[in-house]
């Protein structure tokens, strides 16, 4: 399979009052994101693609593998997916190791490796011999996830797999997704409500919404579309994966290149070619018309205005691309319209936005 | 005493528990897989199946037990089974036994296996199939160990029940010794000639007998749900 080839999906069926109606491509490789409010379609979209359901009318292609047309159905037991569901299904009957070696068909020890690896890799080890009803929840799911890795997958399917566990439960899981997505190189399709975890994992994105997709490109694309609604959110943000060009130790900040300019965050040691996914909120970001000298803020840097679009009566976001030529990394910039106005800003213009905080994830590509 | 250990008690005991297995083993065998449909299916006629299973639940064993014997007898379908090997009826025979059992012990069997397979839901079977097991390897690997307990309440109870019929045994088994005298109309029989110490006997053994069943199968069930907590 060579990674041109693509995923492609088109599904049409009516479920109750959901009328399913979806055509989309997706590359072959990172985390395909699939977003939108409960009851769009989301689950019903993966389980489609899984096989669990099968659409009246549709066609799911991944790569040059066919798995569904007109004519033709491939059961979901022979098709090389892992799927990871809101609740954890463990089997209660067997133990962790039981449940983790669930779907691996030969034991032998390449496959032995591969499950001292997963388990490392979701910090399960100590588990092993449990009986699944005594996991927590945060447990029950890293379990689940390694279960599905473990019957070597070829598209891992992941359908909210935070949406069930408490705000503790989901801060101890996310850095094992995080590192389970730089450690992976098979796509991920990863359905979810709430963009904060899309910000933090997705690199492309399917919008849903009563069964349609609305919008489907990367992420970073789409987060700056000035046609779409991701921009106005309250917690709008940019996401971007960046590359560590020097690191300060003494006052612990690294240094990222982007695209038409750099960023400094404050982090823990990193390694020049470190990559990391960096987030930045639309709320952080400020606008002036000179380059500071003196100030708090670590990033000041060269930005063109691309779009404006008005949220809310006294607030603008504004579109940007980094850089003086205004070809570089895009960004948001939430501000009152009264700053728009009294600053006399414009479309082209070239102003000095100021970061005031950079979020810095593990994930990168 | 020594009619505790003389064949005449004996015979009764070994005839009943002999039907009881062989009952409970094709019920087992036969019943799993309605069991399994009538939990996972989704035709409208479904229903209409599980009330004819259930019926011997709620029919008097005598209405139960006159059906049986006409379609045993010699001009039911019972009687051209028989024909096969020369016989002229089934009522009245061993064999003639088991069919009846299998029919007034099916609700007992079949009822916990098929609430069990319901109880495990889409989902561990979904879960299963996109670990790439077959539907075959789906039910042995999860829908039949998940189910333990069902099967294991559905064996006891059909063991017990086929062992403690009496109206349906009566009706189209009648009082032959060393073929259709089982325990229960061995007691019956005792009690109508004023045998009462025999009597006494094997009643006090059911007895016994019923407390162990349900004793062991309280602990058995205690301890499958125990470990899976």
């Amino acid at each position: 399979m060579t990674a041109s080839e693509n995923i492609r999906i088109m599904f049409r069926d009516t479920l109750g009052l959901l009328s399913l109606d979806v055509a989309f491509e997706a590359p072959m490789k990172g985390v395909t994101a699939i977003f939108g409010p409960s009851g769009s379609g989301k689950t019903t979209l993966l389980r489609c693609i899984a096989g669990l359901h099968r659409a009246r009318w549709g066609r799911c292609e991944i790569g040059s593998d066919i798995w569904q047309t007109d004519n033709y159905f491939r059961p979901v037991y022979e098709r090389r997916i892992g799927y990871v569901f809101q609740e954890a299904s463990l089997f209660s009957h067997l133990s962790v190791k039981k449940n983790l070696l669930f779907g691996v068909k030969e034991k032998n020890e390449d496959r032995m490796r591969s499950f001292s690896e997963v388990v490392s890799l979701l910090g399960v080890a100590n588990l092993l011999d449990r009986m699944p009803g005594k996991l927590s929840g945060g447990e029950r799911q890293r379990v689940a996830i390694g279960r599905a890795l473990l019957s070597d997958p070829g598209l891992l399917l992941m359908d909210e797999p935070l949406s069930a566990l408490d705000t503790a439960s989901k801060e101890d899981i996310m850095p094992y997704l995080e590192r389970l997505q730089t450690s992976l190189d098979i796509p991920i399709f990863y359905v979810s409500h709430d963009m904060n975890e899309v910000d933090q994992i997705a690199d492309h994105l399917v919008l849903i919404e009563s069964g349609h997709v609305t919008a489907c490109g990367s992420l970073s694309h789409l987060q700056c579309d000035p046609s779409l609604m991701l921009a106005s959110r309250p917690h709008a943000a940019v996401s971007l994966n960046a590359e560590v060009v020097s690191y300060d130790p003494e006052f612990k900040i690294a240094r990222f290149a982007i695209n038409g300019g750099f960023l400094n965050a404050p982090s823990q040691r990193l390694e020049i070619g470190d990559r990391r996914r960096l987030k930045i909120y639309a709320a952080d970001v400020s606008l002036s018309r000179e380059a500071a000298s003196a100030s708090t803020i670590e990033n000041h840097i060269p930005v063109r205005i691309t779009a404006i679009r008005e949220i809310e009566p006294a607030q603008v976001i504004v579109f940007m691309a980094v850089g003086h030529e205004g070809s570089g990394q895009r960004l948001l910039a939430r501000i009152t319209k009264k700053s728009w106005v009294t600053l006399g800003l414009d479309i082209a213009q070239l102003l000095y936005a100021q970061i005031k905080a950079v979020a810095l994830f593990q994930r990168s590509d | 005493m020594n009619q505790v250990f003389s064949s005449e008690l004996w015979r009764p005991i070994e005839l009943s528990i002999a039907l009881a297995f062989i009952t409970t083993a094709l019920l087992l065998f036969f019943g799993t897989p309605l069991a399994w449909w009538l939990a996972r299916s989704n035709v409208w006629w479904k229903e209409a199946v599980a009330t004819l299973v259930a019926m011997p639940l709620v029919l008097p064993p005598t209405v139960l037990g006159f059906y049986l014997l006409i379609a045993l007898g010699p001009n039911g379908p019972g009687g051209s089974i028989a024909g096969l090997w020369g016989g002229r009826t089934l009522a009245f025979s061993f064999p003639g036994l088991v069919i009846g059992s299998l029919l007034y012990s099916m609700p007992f069997v079949v009822q916990p296996i098929r609430n069990a397979f319901e109880a495990i839901g889409d989902r561990p079977l979904e879960v299963a199939a996109t670990l790439r097991a077959t539907p075959w390897q789906s039910f042995w690997r999860v829908a039949a160990p998940s189910a333990r307990s069902g099967f294991l309440t559905g064996a006891i109870l059909g063991f017990a029940h086929t062992l403690g019929e009496f109206g349906v045994v009566l009706m189209i088994g009648g009082n032959i010794p060393d073929q259709t005298r089982v325990l229960s109309i061995a007691i019956f029989d005792y009690v109508e000639t004023s045998q009462w110490a025999l009597a006494h006997m094997l009643a006090a053994g059911m007895v016994v007998f019923a407390f162990i069943v349900i004793f062991t199968m309280m602990i058995i069930e205690k301890n499958v749900s125990g470990a899976r907590e």
